[in-house]
């Protein structure tokens, strides 16, 4: 039996970094020239730690499988970055942001790592802006702050509706100067498919060049993994469409353990789906809600024009329902309502599946220029895709899929349970609980690389300064290329009938159904049942055109898309052991008289952590008990 | 709708391309214009055709990722839009659609309508950035910006790199793309410091690569996507010469 050593260094909350810090093993420079470091990902957590491990002075071999680095999905986080720096005077504390992060959550995160994902904020500003991101100003030069979902200060940073762009061109930039000073060694249209481990340690990876097909071998003293959410198993969500989950699933597959599968975030305010060939799912910024209102109809099935229903009949339910937070509810609770309303016979749209985000207040009163001046962006796009234009007509907006607060586990060092094999952002479980915050993802995603994977890889590393280059011709790396060929050849070699896009839209459409924004133990079972006959005809029918060598994109969605069925079952079977709802994770069974979320806090305030046990063998349940002793865990209200 | 296409093909690299014809039925106006590339995937696929590659990523007009040279305009018709965020509603019924590659010598070809932009990543690396370690950086209000720098800085940095002015210009210039992030830089008070020399490695890189020069037709401004002005070109040569006179 495993035990799982979070390694939550002793002493006050507040101490516990520093602490960690002073005591922490050290590489002198000449050492961490020797060190060869392979990082996977490149969006703001993989771009930040290479440009941070690159200043250290490591040798860091970055992957990632765009045609270049910039263009990771963290570039399309519209509204914000997070940071206590309390500019506003409005009683901001480092301790608020974690408390709010940690009630935010359900209750469901470790407190230590929330709190220093909150303490390194702050450092995480001045980086960002140092840099040149051209975060929003007032007229007298300082920095702009707005306020978000989930809390009553103001401490989101901005650029206009282009924040991740912006702060992921800063980290991008970053790495490139390491590039230029010979530190980083950047391999762009690569896919990790396989992990090397030698002796119980991450000592390399096997990717796939996507341009020619060549499989190649890459090998270092230790493996970070930035490689993001999995959001996309739903196929419509609002993530990139290449996005996906496999580095880390053949990561799962060596034996580091996945926590929380099944904690998934929907986000209350996507563009809705408009017809059965749709790609994709364009996110509308939770900054929206900062001033736009939301409602439905008062009467069942109202059809009527927007505009034409008069203000008396209709329902600001998020008001209604939640007069101390209103609009700006969190994440899980917007959605939810949304879906209450819509499922009630409420909604709008020709699906009814959709409710109106209505700006006609806020425009009366700040003027147009302000609104655009603030959203101006944001308001164009949904104009490009619906053809309807949102300073006329409210927005129309439905959840979707969009943030996994799920991913490998990782302990404080944001070490998964394979020695060497580091995850950060959103590829680990770690720090936004059963709910994510708006606004703490590029946060969280830039304080792990610029500062805190810095200083924990190098409390590994210390102990490998005697360890010579890792060579890559032995038969850890020869059974690994193998492995990969292998499955390569097998999705080659079914040639069926239907397309792996199809395949995907079925997986996503099950998923939706049965484990998606509210979920129950009859559901979970079909749902399970549904994704393992799927993947039985995947394997019998797909159809996968081309060869092995050379520029394949049907290959590579199939690859990722053989990965999200095994995935799928980890999600459902994480969603049947928690009979309890907390955050994002809603079961039916579990809530209260007035149907918001009811958590099980004897039974259930645990890290699920699941450990591959084989194919076909069911995965084994650890659990990662959660202490409390700085928060008073409470039922969470935003009432 | 029904569409016809002619699609540039190329096999790899170093193949000879050349134009293949394809009809599309039930084509909905509510597609976007990748979308509709899809469709013609499945249905190539289905038929067991070579489905066309293309590059795409966020779909939704913010990485950067897609090109395609539609009807001779980078990202299509439109003005301010990528191809990711075109709709057929752009088109008439029965409307022949001609979608080539970007076509410039520093963008050689990879395959099908995909090519190798990792010239700008090159640029960049020159000294597109401002050296600040982690660790070093100063509390972000110490350092003011005027308002109204800090927003057309924000303008300056909204490029995607996708490379639509380099297409859309005869030169195969990058001056718009460089000029963007020079601009962004130099604009803010952080940047100033190595605003000479991230000039004149950048716009040395640039000529190395073989981007030609401006034109001065203001293509690359009609075609951005993100709205990027001619000015930023013309802030970059007086941050040029500035360096030029100080030496």
């Amino acid at each position: 039996m495993v035990t799982l050593n979070s390694k939550i260094p002793e002493g006050p909350l507040a101490e516990k970094w520093s602490k960690y810090k002073s005591s922490m093993k050290l590489v002198n420079p000449a050492n961490k020239k020797k060190l060869d470091i392979i990082l996977v990902g490149t969006g703001l957590a993989g771009a930040s730690a290479a440009s941070s491990l690159g200043e250290l002075g490591y040798n860091v071999k970055v992957f990632c499988f765009q045609d270049t680095p910039r263009r990771a999905h963290s570039v399309a986080a519209q509204g914000g970055i997070n940071a206590a720096k309390n500019y506003k005077n409005d009683g901001d504390s480092v301790y608020r942001l974690f408390y709010d992060m940690i009630k935010g959550g359900d209750y469901r995160a470790r407190e230590a790592n929330v709190y220093r994902a909150a303490e390194v904020s702050n450092a995480t500003i001045d980086q960002l802006t140092a840099q040149g991101v051209p975060f929003a100003r007032e007229y007298g030069g300082t920095l702009d702050n707005r306020s978000f979902g989930g809390v009553q200060v103001s401490r989101t940073f901005y650029a206009k509706g282009q924040t991740g762009q912006q702060c992921i061109l800063g980290a991008y930039s970053g790495l490139s100067r390491q590039v230029k000073n010979g530190t980083v060694k950047m391999f762009s249209r690569r896919e990790m498919l396989e992990l090397i481990i030698v002796d119980g340690k991450a000592r390399g990876i096997i990717t796939r060049n996507l341009i020619t097909g060549e499989i190649e071998r890459h090998s270092g003293h230790a493996v970070v993994l930035a490689t993001g959410g999995y959001g996309t198993i739903y196929y419509l969500s609002t993530l990139a469409v290449n996005s996906n989950a496999s580095a880390a699933w053949t990561a799962y597959k060596k034996g580091a353990f996945w926590g929380n599968p099944s904690f998934i975030q929907i986000h209350p305010s996507s563009i809705p789906v408009l017809n059965d060939y749709q790609a994709k799912l364009t996110l509308m910024s939770e900054s929206l809600r900062n001033d736009g209102r939301v409602w439905a109809p008062k009467k069942k099935g109202d059809k009527r024009p927007a505009n034409d229903i008069p203000e008396e009949e209709r329902d600001y339910y998020l008001e209604r329902r939640y007069p101390a937070y209103g609009n700006l509810v969190p994440r899980d609770v917007g959605s939810r309502a949304a879906k209450e309303r819509c499922d009630a016979g409420y909604g709008v749209g020709d699906t009814g599946l959709a409710v109106n985000l209505d700006f006609k207040d806020a425009i009366a009163k700040q003027g147009k220029e302000a609104i655009e001046e603030k959203y101006g962006n944001l308001f164009e796009m949904y104009e490009k895709i619906t053809g309807i234009n949102p300073y006329e007509e409210p927005m129309r907006i439905y959840p979707a899929g969009h943030y996994t607060m799920g991913g490998l586990w990782v302990d404080y060092e944001l070490m998964t349970t394979i020695p060497g094999l580091f995850a950060i952002g959103e590829s680990n479980f770690s720090d936004h609980g059963a709910n994510r915050l708006g606004a703490s993802s590029l946060m969280q995603c830039s304080g792990d690389g610029y500062f805190i994977i810095p200083n924990t890889i190098g409390n590994y590393l210390a102990d490998e300064i005697r360890t010579p280059k890792i060579p890559t011709d032995t038969h850890e790396f020869e059974e690994a290329e193998k492995a990969v060929k292998s499955k390569i050849e097998k999705l080659l070699s079914v040639n069926g009938r239907q397309t792996v896009t199809s395949f995907h839209k079925r997986l996503g459409k099950i998923l939706w159904d049965y484990s998606g924004m509210t979920r129950n133990e009859e559901g979970l079972k079909k749902g399970l049942v549904l994704v393992d006959e799927l993947e039985k005809e995947f394997w019998k029918d797909v159809k996968v055109p081309g060869t092995a060598d050379e520029l394949n994109q049907e290959l590579e969605k199939a690859g990722r898309v053989a990965d999200f069925f095994e995935l799928a079952k980890l999600i459902i079977t994480d969603g049947l052991n928690r009979r309890e709802s907390c955050g994002a994770h809603f079961r039916e069974e579990s809530k209260t008289e007035t149907g918001e979320a009811k958590r099980d806090d004897k039974n259930y305030s645990y890290v699920s952590v699941w450990e591959y046990k084989g194919k076909d063998k069911p995965p084994e349940l650890h659990k990662e008990e959660l202490n409390y002793e700085y928060v008073e865990v409470k039922v969470r209200d935003y009432k | 709708m029904n569409i016809k296409l002619k699609i540039w093909r190329q096999k790899n690299a170093k193949a000879k391309g050349k134009f293949e014809d394809y009809t599309l039925d039930d084509v909905s106006p509510e597609m976007s214009f990748l979308e509709m590339l899809d469709a013609l995937n499945t249905k190539l696929i289905e038929e067991g055709g070579d489905p066309v590659a293309y590059d795409h990523d966020c779909r939704e007009g913010i990485c950067g990722c897609c090109s395609l040279y539609i009807n001779g305009n980078p990202h299509g018709p439109g003005e301010k839009t990528t191809t990711c965020e075109l709709h057929m509603r752009s088109f008439k019924d029965g409307q022949t659609l001609i979608v080539e590659p970007w076509r410039a010598k520093s963008f050689p070809v990879i395959k099908d309508l995909i090519v190798d932009r990792n010239a700008f990543d090159k640029i960049i690396v020159a000294g597109g950035f401002i050296s600040v370690d982690a660790g070093s950086a100063p509390d972000s209000n110490s350092i003011l910006a005027k308002k109204e720098n800090a927003d057309e800085a924000i303008n300056s940095a909204s490029c995607i790199g996708c490379g639509a002015c380099v297409a859309a210009c005869k030169n195969a210039s990058a001056m718009l793309f460089v000029s963007a992030k020079i601009s962004q830089l130099a604009l803010l008070p952080q940047g100033k410091v190595e605003a000479m020399d991230r000039v004149n490695a950048m716009v040395a890189r640039m000529d190395e690569l073989g981007f030609g020069n401006c034109t001065n037709t203001y293509a690359c401004e009609a075609e951005c996507p993100k709205g990027i002005k001619i000015t930023n070109i013309a802030r970059m040569n007086r941050e040029f010469f500035a360096a030029k006179v100080v030496g």
